[in-house]
Formats: C-alpha cells, structure tokens, sequence
C-alpha cells in the first residue's frame, strides 16, 4: 500500500468531522428501543393529571375536592393551598417574575393549572379531574397588548401592584413588565430627520409554539429512605433542571439526579421548568412513590412556551441610492400572563440587538416593552436563539419595504449595505462583534444557481397575464452559541457548557457533555469530533449527555449552542488530552516532544521513519507507563467558556406561485444556502436544514394561536394547529460555503435554526413580492389560503 | 367497569390480556405489554406516532379500542426486524438519514411497511399522498420520502 493510499485508509477508519457518518442512535429508534419519558415506568408510580382553566381571566371562588377524592384509584388532589405551606404555590421564572404553580385565588389565562390530581392510572386521573368542582368569577380579559397599556385597563398581575420596579426597568403600568433599550436613541432619531428617504414598516409576527411530537413530561421519584430525588424529564436543560429543583425544594443539588431520557423533539418547548413538573416532584414527595405526569396535545399547545406574539415596527434611514444610514425597531411584546420568557438574564428581548443583520448601518436604536396579557406564560426561543427569529424578520422585512420604496431590485440593495468581508470581524453599532462572513459571494452563488434574472423574467411576463409570482430573499445573520458568560447567564450561571473525555487503556473512549441532543444526533458528531482530534475511530467512542449524576455540568442544547460551545468543550478537551499523549509518545520513543508530529491517529518522530506510536498505543501506555512524575490516565475536563457568539449565515431565495381563484400557494422552489463554518456532518447538516425550512414554512404559512376575545385559544389541536404533512411540504435545495469561525476552536459555528430563522421572512417576502407591483409592501403571517384569497379580492387582481 | 379478556397476535405472539372495555390499545401496547416503541403524539389521530399494522391495515391506535383488536394480526414496530436482521425499511431510513428525533419512527416505519405493500412501486407525489397521516417534525420529509423510495427499489430487488 502506497503511504497515500495508507493515510487515506486511516483517516476513513476514523469517520472523523467532515464525513457523513450513518447515525448510532438510529439502531434503537427504528427498532422501538428509544427511551422516552413517557416510556419510563417505576414499581408503585401514580399518574399525575391537571384540573385547568376554562376561562381566561377569573377569581376562584372555592374548589371542592371531596368528589374527586372519594374515586377509588384516586390518591391526591393538590390546590395552591396545599402548596402554600411548602411555598412552592408561586415559583420564580427564568426572567425574574414570578409565575403560579397552581392558580392562587386567581386564574390569568384559559387551560391555566388549577389543581392536580393524582390516580392510580391516567383513566382514573382523567376521571377525577371532571369531579373537581371549582367556581369562578369571571374577570374582564385583556388579549390585545395595546389594550392592556391604556389607563383604565384592569390589573393583571394583583400581585404585583404597588411593585413599580421589575426585573428588567422601573414598569409605567401595572400591565407593563419591561422596557429595554439598546442604541443610541438620539443619534438615531437625527439621522431620521436629515434622511434622503425614511421606511416604516408596522408588522405583527404572531403568536406561535414549537410543537413537537413529543409533548412534555416527567416522573419523579421521591426516595424517602435516602432523601434522594430521580426526575426523568423532557428537558433541553437537565442541569440547570438540577438547580431550579435544588432552589426550590431545598434538596441539595448532590441528591436531586434529572436525567433527560430521548427526547422527541425540543425545538425550545422543554426549556422552562412547568407547573406539572413542580407538581409531579411534589406529590412524589408528600406519596413517597414515583409520580408521572404528560401533558397531552391541547395542554400542550395551551400552555407550554408560546414563542414570539412580537408587534414590531422596522424603520430604514437611507439615502435616495439605498444606503442605509440608521434603523429603528420599536416593539410591544405580548408575554402572557407571567414572564416566563426563557433568555439569558441580561436580554429580556433576548439577542433582537442582532436586527441589523448582515448590513453594515452606522446607528441604530431598539425599543422593547414587554406587557401582561391573559394569555399563557412562555416566550421561548422556536428553533431559534433568543428572539433572533423576531430580529432577521424586521430587518429582513424592512429591507424589502426600503427596495420596494426606492425601486430598486431586492439583491441589489442587500448588496449595497452588505458588510464587505474586509470589514470582519465587524462591530455592528449595537454592540456585538460579527466574527466573519462571505456574504456578497453567498448571494451571487444562490442568483446563479437559481437563474435570479430569469426568475424576473418569468414573474414579468406572468404579471402580464395576471398571475401572481412571487420571488423571495432573504439574506440573514443569526447570533448563535450563547454565550460569553460576560453578558449570558441563566439564573447567575454563566452559559459555558462542558465536555469530559475518558480514554480507556484499550483506546476506546467515553465521553460526557452538558448538552442533550433532541434529534441533532450529538451521539454520532461529537464522536466525529474526537474521532479527527484523538485519532480514535469514532465507532470507538461512545457519547453520553442528559444524567446529572455522571455528565458535568451545562447549560444544555437549545439556541444552536451544542456545536457553538459544547462541541468547542469538546475539542479543547480532546486537545488537553493530546498534550499529555504526547508526552507520554515522547517518554515512549525516548525523544523530546518538540521531535514529534500529529499524523491522523499517532505521533512519529519528526524524519524518522516508522518510530512513532499510535493513540492507542499511548493509551495503554498512560495506564502503566509513564513518564516520571506524570499521574496515570488518559481524561480531561473543559468547560468552554466562549469569547463570543457565532454568526452563522444564510442566503435563502422562494419561488411562489398562488392561485387568484382560491389563494392557495406553491412552494415551486425554495433554495437555501447555509454557511455554518466548518461542517462536521454534511448528511446531519442536510437534515436539520430540511427540519428547519418545514418549520419555518410551518409558521410562515399555516401556524397560529388566535384568541377570541374571551381569551378562549382557537387552535390547540392538530385539526387546527398547523403542522405540515408530507404533502403540503416543498421540495428544499440546499447548498454551503464554508466560511470558518475564527474564534471556535473547530471554526464551527452551529446550524439547526438558521433555516427557521431565514426561512420565515423568506416566505414572507416571497408572498408580498407576488403583490408587490399592485402597492403591497407587507402582509402579516399566516399566509394561509383564505387570507391570500381575501387580498386578492381586495386589490382585485 | 368491568374488564375483559382480549386476544390477538402481537409480532407473531398470541396474547391474551384483562382490559377495561374503554382501554386504547396504544396504552394495552404501552402499559401492559411493555411495547413502548409506539408513541403517543396527539390522542387525536392526527400525527400518526402510535401507527401500528392490524391485519394489513395501517391503523393508529390512540383511537382503537383493544377490544376491537380481538382476534387480530397486530404488528409493531418491535416486531419488523426478523431473525434475518432489519426490515428493509428500517435499513432505508437509516441509510438515508430519515429520522432525527425518533419519536415519529415507529409508525412511520409500520406505515412505510404497509404503504410499499399496498403500492410497491410509487412515485414521489403516491409517496408523499401515502404516508401524509403521519407527521414528523424534525426532518421535512425529504429524506423520509428518499427512504421510502429506496426501500422501494430493495423490495423490488429481493
């Protein structure tokens, strides 16, 4: 075998980063061998099930248990009451409020817990929950935001009147949580005044959820023997679960083990901590046995993490060719009844200060408020990193009502304002360091591949016959990998995340990271990632994420974090590791290690042919043979504290065609191109961009939560609730550059939400566009059939 | 409520089980026989997790009575790998990389199973038509309909 030929071969046995390695969880999903929580069954374990709300906004007037009690099968009904005593009636949210564990004399929105039974199988505690009588007295209900900041409005939130100062900023009405600001307001406003030409564009990006397949769930087991308490959880956060449950249960952290088991999918849904987990924890500790709790399809959607319900307005000062001289983004974001957002503790509009997306635009100024509503508590990241989704969708937005206006072509003024790669890293003017990009080369492959020019000609030519084409752009930047614990923490702990890597002396290794993968296939890449630093075959190596009691502590996996900072832990451990396998290569060969050379898998001596030892004979070697003074074994921590975010970045183009007679649309094309560093798995890149476009085309088109104005939610089952088949599904094209991140010690930059965050906008984009040449400059989501057939009416096409 | 006895043929096994009469066979399946590998995603029959086989039908079982199950062929996901291996469906979406989350597998694979039987040489759009009772939310389809194509083309082979 030539020495070509020979290094090839090592290097495929690895099945290293860059190649498109089959996945090794795939063995037991297909088998029916994957372990879920509701899969989890405990000798003794109760079913948990919720009495909820009915109405939006009511006083409770009593509750009557005896009924209910007095089911065979039934063994506790718990109220705020019962909860009292042990103070864990109200629990604290991740963004500094408060929210109740089961309603306290009020309920501030419909499907709202109000007590929890608990039964000896779930037909039983579906049973008794119809016998808990409880009386209301229904209150006025505020759903629209704007309403709930007029004067006379009714309170929400009687708890915290007299409570003028929030988390986040003095509050100027008792429905008012928040108002941030990041920028410079005057400066902005002048440049507005001065401007050539100015856009203001109002758009509503609605309320929606994540909706996995998987809804959430727990069971918790109380052991009362050991004061030790096991919580199998759906959680995209099992350790920072851990503490929560620490601080409110006052069990400390050392006898509190949260496993987050397979999961069915997060998608930002099993981020917070919900009343039915606390509740679960609770009466497994009062009954001394396992209790479960799983909500169903309507609790779900009902109640578990709304994401965005953001009304923004995107303004563009530019001058008459197009460039931009200062944005202006004012936003009343609708939180529910409780502030329950989940986002770094500093962000309580999360990282929306990335609005000025991949443009080069000298001042800008952001306004957030946040406000109550009688709607449910949530505000998580949907496949996307901390409002970034609500960010690239007002820039990205606004852009085209600034191209519209001056008539100029959609590519050709992002290519005016783009950021020029000799700019990177570039400081954008409200306050983050865009690491790299490509983004003028990235726009040119995509308008070639696609025939952009060709497209206009076609969409000119169907005008004429008055049909309606719509060509769509969008050319994002997402801010991924929180975060620097500089400016990201989670309740005071600083969003680092982890990695342990253990080489056992026959060279195979077991590793342990403080993400949890949901699907994104961590079991298959991190392996590959050690595999190419350690030179191990990745088959060799087994990954373990998602138990408290063996894998070190992190912050978990949502906002495209896993590869961003948990993949870097990874390697920076591997590359600890490296450094004392050299040592022990050069106390081996008998050399200074100055004399060796990384090759694939082994260290040689530098122009010494065949004197070299491979990773596994060093392995060995570190359990009974190393050099004088140095202590055995092969293993290393990292908590990987990252100096910035990543930016990866997209340009994703849709090719639209709807029906005049019936407003149904045609995905016809939709291109997406992804530059997301340095690739580790094309074949898992592929798939999470195909995820990621559907749930994109999922919100964009079809997904809502519309309240009547009772504050009954009119769409919590899939009947109503939008999640795309087969059929409706476009066919998706993808396409990269590799632009690395100079910061990650892998140049990877994270991928599964930039085609949520690029897509949505796109489609957008690619409706109005249909339109634009009759005066439309934007549409409010969703774009569903009888909203399109309604325009068409309006405009009469 | 008074129980009853059911029987049927689960994955090739006869068994007999003591049920209330509104018991639903994905909780029979999941509770009392231990066969977790069928899910439940809506209890409405929209997402198609808990689809299992009931004599050549394609059937979801958050919405099937076990007492209706008496008698039957019943087949789940456990039961498609043979002594021989994997069923070829289950090789396609490894191969093709049609699962992320796994959640949704099962009953794609038990309707990926009896949609190559009822129409063992689809195109994309009879594909796409098939299998579109049930839903995934990781993937976008893509690489599902990719694996049921290729499983296609094996089964032809064999």
């Amino acid at each position: 075998m030539t020495e070509v030929a020979d290094k090839q071969t090592r290097e495929d046995a690895l099945q290293g980063m860059g190649c498109s390695r089959k996945r090794v969880e795939d063995a037991r999903f297909i088998q029916g061998k994957g372990n879920y929580t509701d899969d989890v069954k405990m000798p003794g374990m109760l079913f948990a099930d919720m009495v909820r709300s009915p109405y939006a906004h009511a006083r409770i007037i009593s509750i009557n248990k005896e009924k209910a009690l007095a089911l065979p099968g039934v063994h506790a009904v718990l109220t705020a009451e019962d909860l009292k005593p042990l103070n864990l009636h109200w629990m604290p949210t991740l963004a500094g409020d408060v929210q109740a564990v089961l309603a306290d004399e009020k309920v501030h929105f419909q499907y709202q817990e109000v007590a929890v039974v608990i039964a000896d199988d779930r037909y039983i505690a579906a049973d008794a929950i119809d016998l808990v009588e409880v009386e209301y007295e229904e209150l006025p209900v505020l759903i629209d935001p704007f309403k709930a900041m007029e004067p006379e409005a009714p309170i929400l939130r009687e708890d915290l009147v007299g409570k003028m100062t929030g988390a986040h900023s003095e509050r100027k009405h008792d429905n008012h949580i928040f108002n941030w600001q990041v920028g410079e307001k005057d400066a902005t406003d002048r440049v507005f005044e001065q401007a050539e030409v100015t856009v203001s564009q109002d758009m509503y990006y609605h309320r929606v959820h994540p909706c996995p397949l998987e809804t959430c769930g727990c069971v918790a087991s109380f052991d009362k023997v050991n004061g030790h308490l096991t919580l199998y959880i759906t959680s995209q956060a099992p350790h920072v679960v851990r503490t929560v449950v620490s601080m409110l249960s006052g069990l400390p952290e050392s006898k509190v083990r949260v496993i987050s088991p397979d999961i069915g999918g997060g998608f930002g849904n099993k981020v917070g901590i919900y009343p039915g987990y606390v509740t679960a924890i609770v009466a497994s500790i009062v009954l001394g046995v396992p209790v479960k709790w799983v909500e169903d399809r309507m609790e779900n959607i009902s109640t578990t993490a709304f994401a965005r319900d953001y009304h923004m307005t995107g303004e563009i000062a530019a001058d008459k060719d197009g460039r931009i001289k200062a944005l202006r983004v004012n936003v009343l974001a609708d939180h529910g009844a409780f502030d329950a957002c989940a986002d770094p503790s500093k962000f309580p509009a999360g990282l929306l200060h990335i609005c000025t997306g991949s443009y080069d635009i000298p001042v800008a100024h952001v306004n957030v408020d946040g406000v109550y509503t009688n709607k449910a508590p949530g505000g998580v990241a949907y496949r996307c990193s901390f409002r970034v989704t609500e960010a690239v969708y007002v820039i990205e937005r606004t852009m085209d009502v600034l191209a519209q206006k001056l008539g100029i072509d959609k590519a050709e003024i992002r290519r005016r304002n783009f950021i020029r790669n000799d700019q990177f890293p570039y400081q954008t003017c409200l306050g983050w360091e865009i690491d790299s990009g490509d983004y003028h080369n990235a726009l040119e492959k995509v308008l070639t591949a696609v025939d952009y020019d060709g497209l206009r000609r076609e969409q000119e030519e169907k005008r004429a016959r008055g049909e309606l084409m719509g060509i769509g752009l969008v050319t994002f930047t997402e801010i991924v990998g929180a975060g620097p614990s500089r400016n990201c923490d989670i309740l005071g702990v600083g969003m680092f995340d982890s990695a342990e890597i253990r080489i056992h002396p026959t060279g195979s290794i077991m590793a342990r990271m403080g993400t949890i993968t949901q699907g994104q296939g961590h079991q298959t890449t991190y392996a590959q990632i050690i595999a190419t630093e350690l030179g191990i075959p990745a088959s060799e190596i087994a990954i373990q994420e998602g138990d408290t009691d063996t894998a070190p502590y992190g912050l978990g996996t949502y906002g495209s974090r896993s590869t961003p900072v948990g993949g870097a832990a990874t390697a920076v451990a591997a590359r600890k590791i490296k450094a004392k396998a050299q040592k022990i290569a050069a106390h081996l060969l008998e050399v200074s290690e100055d004399d060796l050379e990384w090759e694939i898998d082994r260290f040689k001596v530098k122009g010494a042919p065949g004197q070299e030892k491979t990773m596994k004979e060093i392995a060995w070697a570190a359990y009974n043979n190393v050099p004088e003074g140095m202590e055995p074994g092969l293993e290393a921590v990292d908590y990987y504290d990252p100096p910035n975010f990543t930016y990866p970045y997209g340009v994703y183009l849709c090719v639209i065609d709807i029906d005049k007679d019936t407003g149904e649309t045609d995905i016809r094309r939709f291109y997406a191109l992804d530059d997301c560093g340095t690739r580790i798995n094309p074949m898992i890149i592929d798939g999470q961009i195909h995820g990621g476009l559907n749930e994109g085309f999922a919100v964009a088109m079809g997904q809502e939560m519309p309240f009547d104005e009772q504050g009954n939610l009119m769409g919590n089952t899939l009947m109503d609730y939008f999640v795309p088949t087969f059929v409706e599904t476009p066919k998706w094209e993808t396409d990269y550059l590799v632009t690395p991140s100079p910061h990650h010690p892998l140049g990877a930059k994270g991928v599964a939400e930039s085609p949520h965050v690029g897509s949505i906008p796109c489609f957008t984009s690619a409706v109005v566009d249909a339109f634009s040449h009759l005066g439309v400059t934007h549409m409010n989501m969703p774009h569903t059939a009888p909203k399109l057939w309604k325009k068409v009416q309006e405009l009469g096409v | 409520m008074a129980k009853q006895h059911v029987s049927f043929n689960l994955n090739g096994k006869s068994v007999d089980v003591l049920v209330e009469p509104r018991e639903l066979l994905i909780h029979t399946l999941r509770e009392n026989l231990n066969m977790t590998g069928a899910h439940i995603g809506c209890e409405s029959s929209h997402c198609g997790v808990c689809t299992v086989d009931i004599d050549g039908q394609s059937v979801k079982s958050c919405t099937f009575l076990t007492v209706q199950a008496q008698g039957s062929e019943v087949l789940s996901v456990e039961g498609l790998a043979t002594t021989d291996g994997l069923h070829v469906v289950q090789q396609a979406f490894v191969d093709e990389h049609g699962l992320q989350c796994g959640f949704c597998t099962p009953g794609m694979l038990l309707r990926a199973y009896r949609f190559l039987q009822e129409n063992p040489n689809p195109t994309e759009d009879e594909i796409r038509w098939g299998m579109s009772g049930n839903l995934c939310r990781c993937t976008g389809y893509q690489n599902i309909v990719k694996a049921v194509q290729t499983a296609a083309q094996k089964l032809q082979q064999a």
